[in-house]
């Protein structure tokens, strides 16, 4: 058999402290043998399986999903290079050939030595500061080939907005320092809410109007609700930190520059729900978040913010932090519980929705970063006030993530309706180098595209919906008329295609189908009757897949059919 | 839970009456309508993968599968709208156009119904993998396995609690795999041969059929027997 190292002492003895918990633990576990050996050696799987009572074929099958394990040798340190749309559109493409012809080796491949590899990656968070890479632990923005090998300081979003509430403390403060984040406001709100009765403070973020950030936009206040009403216990309260909506990176900045808010809205929505017990999930990639939120954990802990009778409150709290291990898919949420629970990232079929069959089966509430940020505040200034904010059906301050070809990207945190327009002219300094604008992408890879004539669109929840688009995650990505749009289409369609979990054939075989069309569009050798081949698989994978991931894999690339069908060769060929 | 409980409902027209909780596929068959399926097996876990008995239910945003969907008081269901079909063909010919479905007798009689083109998708990437022929009892060919799941949920909870396949890969790429890839022999198998007995397609396949089919003869597949096990027990 090739390559298998015997197991570690370090792994023995992780597993030995952690044999108690069983399955929960196989990811973290999966990850540290990863961190040691930079693969998974069937030894050290094999001695897992053992201490957590998991079967051995399952461990491969984990192994195998997430894209940041490996059953092979791959090399020491991985550089991996971001390929989606707000990378793309800078050269994101041309620098993995650079790199790769500078270490002589193709993508996937590791250099003789053992010390590199390439690789294409999904979505850094780093769009603002493209093209984005991820050496090893460190994240590099604005990347060349030269500052791959010579990495500087970690990349930091720009942040607008006056007045800032969200992100009035994130760049301004220690972001370890529970004294300063007192000082600005922190741990105000969730002083007020412990002296409330729980149904009082669920009524009060109900009448906030606040939705989930997440995307799905779903109010906050009623999912709470359905999940405080259940008589069933453990419950459990999940922060999803998996931020990968590609063009989005205002959560990786909201836990990187102040992550007690963070945990202040997690201690106050467990509150509200009874659950004693927290996870935050963080993608795999954020290597720098991780190293914030973990430190803030054990200072919050420390400090008497978690663990037993918070505050002399008597509400006894703790959280767990959970690293995801490179798979789009897990921010859907019941794929995150199936990941936390050490299986594969599959979705599953809702109903039952988490509120009442959730993480281990139990009642479960799940926030998006953002959403958890937005309850901070809402404690903090009362419903009244925060409805000021925003406006009557979008309801409190919201994050943009502006990235592309843009004068200022970075955060926006918008707190008055806003067009599209305003929003990319006014706020963020228009296209840059005073070229004309050629699409913008909205929402996301999930999203939709908008064309230059559709930008009077209010970027409210009503606004959206009424010209068929979707805020999703507030990810705004602008392209200039240079930009090769049908290069583009291709990396979404490629994006779906690597990040699919495979469950539903419509989403499985779809996003494949997709992707090979964009892929001979790309070329130039599309084929009579591809636009059709291609409605009937956005119209099948929109209609019919099992989660969000495959109902949405077709609606940027649909959209641009719709608005630009010139980005689709159309050329018959004659049939003669 | 009340048991006796029942739901009214209209399908493709026809009212009809249930019990609760049954599913829109049970009560579509309980008016003989026939919705098509393909990961459905009484014997293993509903995930609802196939999408293919997909219906239109009235109000509602998406189709819904049927084989999942309980049947709700006052629902108005079509099984067979252009919606539907529409799905109910694209999916078909994805799928044909991924894996080997000509050993199917099932799938073949579906691409019929919903007038499929078997080369709608030209150019597209096939699922294909030589026959894994490691041990006595059955073949694993995996260019015809459709990824219904039905192996790996009877090899576990479903039926034998022996845990010896699993999924791997991601997306299209995904595959029925073991620990590492290890042959059958070497894998947790005790070959109990439920796996094969739900198999939809012959992507598993007992080996003495797979031999017949091939043209052998039962006295050379006995041969055939004799000499392996004489190999074996020399080698070992």
């Amino acid at each position: 058999m090739f390559n298998d190292p015997p197991v570690s002492s370090q792994l023995q003895e992780y597993l030995d402290q952690n044999r108690e918990r069983g399955r929960e633990m196989l990811l973290p576990a999966l990850l540290h043998t990863q961190k040691i050996h930079d693969f998974i050696p069937p030894a050290s799987a094999s001695a897992i399986g053992a201490a957590l009572n998991v079967p051995l074929a399952d461990i491969f099958g984990v192994i195998e999903f997430y894209s940041m394990l490996s059953s092979q040798p791959r090399a020491e340190t991985s550089i991996r290079i971001c390929t989606t749309p707000s990378c793309a559109s800078q050269g994101s493409g041309e620098l993995v050939l650079q790199t790769c012809q500078h270490l002589g080796v193709d993508i996937g491949e590791a250099t003789r030595d053992g010390q590199y590899i390439v690789e294409e990656v999904e979505c850094l968070g780093l769009c603002d500061h493209a093209p984005g890479v991820l050496v090893g632990d460190e994240m590099v923005g604005e990347a060349t080939l030269e500052k791959i090998f010579i990495p500087g300081d970690h990349p930091r979003s720009q942040i607008y907005g006056d007045p800032l509430y969200l992100m009035a403390r994130a760049g301004e403060i220690d972001p370890l320092s529970t004294e300063q984040f007192q000082e600005k406001g922190g741990f105000e709100g969730l002083k007020k809410v412990l002296r409330l009765p729980p149904e009082e403070l669920i009524d009060m973020v109900t009448n906030s109007g606040l939705t989930g950030r997440g995307g799905a936009g779903f109010p906050t206040g009623l999912k709470w609700k359905s999940c405080a009403e259940v008589d069933r216990f453990p419950k459990y309260l999940v922060c999803n930190e998996d931020e990968s909506e590609p063009g989005t990176f205002k959560d990786r900045a909201l836990i990187e520059g102040d992550p007690f808010t963070i945990i202040e809205g997690m201690i106050i929505a467990a509150y509200a729900v009874g659950a004693g017990k927290g996870y935050l999930y963080i993608r795999g990639e954020y290597t720098h978040s991780h190293q914030v939120i973990s430190q803030a954990l054990e200072i919050a802990g420390r400090e008497g913010f978690l663990g037993k009778d918070i505050l002399g409150s008597g509400f006894d709290f703790e959280i767990e932090l959970r690293s995801g291990a490179g798979a789009y898919i897990c921010g859907e949420e019941t794929a995150l519980f199936e990941s936390i629970e050490g299986k594969r990232g599959f979705p599953r079929v809702k109903p039952p929705f988490p509120t009442t069959h959730g993480l281990f089966n139990q009642p479960t509430v799940i926030n998006n970063v953002e959403t958890l940020a937005n309850v901070a505040l809402i404690c903090k200034i009362g419903s009244e006030e925060y409805k000021k904010l925003g406006s009557e059906d979008s309801a409190g301050p919201r994050l943009f993530s502006i990235s592309g070809d843009i004068n200022l990207p970075g955060i926006y945190e918008i707190t008055q309706p806003i067009t599209l327009k305003d929003l990319i002219y006014e706020k963020a300094g228009g296209v840059r180098h005073g070229k004309e604008l050629r699409a913008v992408l909205l929402g996301g890879a999930a999203g939709k595209f908008v064309a230059p004539d559709q930008l009077d669109v209010l970027l409210t929840t009503q606004g959206t919906r009424e010209a068929g688009l979707s805020l999703g995650s507030g990810a705004v990505v602008v392209f200039d008329e240079d930009v090769d749009m049908k290069f583009v289409l291709h990396g979404l369609g490629h994006f779906f295609a690597h990040e699919s979990c495979g469950k539903c054939y419509p989403c499985q075989l779809g996003t494949q189908r997709q992707a090979e069309i964009l892929d001979r569009n790309l070329r130039g050798q599309a084929l009579p009757g591809d636009i059709e081949r291609l409605e009937d698989v956005i119209a099948t994978m929109t209609d019919s897949s099992l989660c969000g991931l495959g109902q949405t894999a077709g609606s940027a690339i649909g959209s641009a059919i719709k608005i630009c069908p010139e980005y689709f060769e159309i050329e018959e060929v004659s049939h003669g | 839970m009340a048991k006796d409980k029942t739901i009214q409902l209209t399908i493709d027209g026809k009212e009809c009456r249930v019990p609760e909780g049954t599913t829109l596929l049970e009560a579509a068959r309980s008016l003989d309508i026939n919705i098509p399926v393909i990961c459905l097996h009484e014997a293993t876990t509903s995930e609802g993968l196939c999408r293919q008995c997909v219906v239109e239910v009235e109000g509602w945003g998406r189709l819904a599968p049927s084989c999942i969907t309980p049947a709700e008081e006052g629902q108005v269901v079509l099984t067979e709208s252009e919606r539907v079909i529409r799905t109910r063909r694209t999916i078909l010919e994805m799928l044909n156009a991924s894996v080997d479905l000509s050993q199917s007798a099932a799938l073949q009689a579906q691409m019929e119904r919903y007038e499929v083109d078997p080369n709608r998708f030209p150019g597209a990437k096939k699922r294909e993998r030589e026959i894994l022929d490691d041990n006595p009892f059955y073949i694993r060919d995996y260019s015809q396995c459709i990824l219904c799941w039905r192996c790996v949920q009877a090899c576990a909870d479903d039926m034998q609690y022996t845990y010896a396949l699993a999924i791997g890969g991601r997306g299209h790429d995904s595959h029925i795999t073991t620990f590492f890839d290890v042959p059958i022999p070497e894998s947790t198998c005790v070959f109990c041969g439920n796996c094969v007995g739900v198999c939809p397609t012959n992507a598993l396949q007992g080996k003495t059929e797979y031999l017949l089919e091939k043209g052998l003869q039962h006295n050379e597949i006995r041969a055939r027997r004799r000499q392996e096990r004489q190999d074996k027990r020399r080698s070992s």
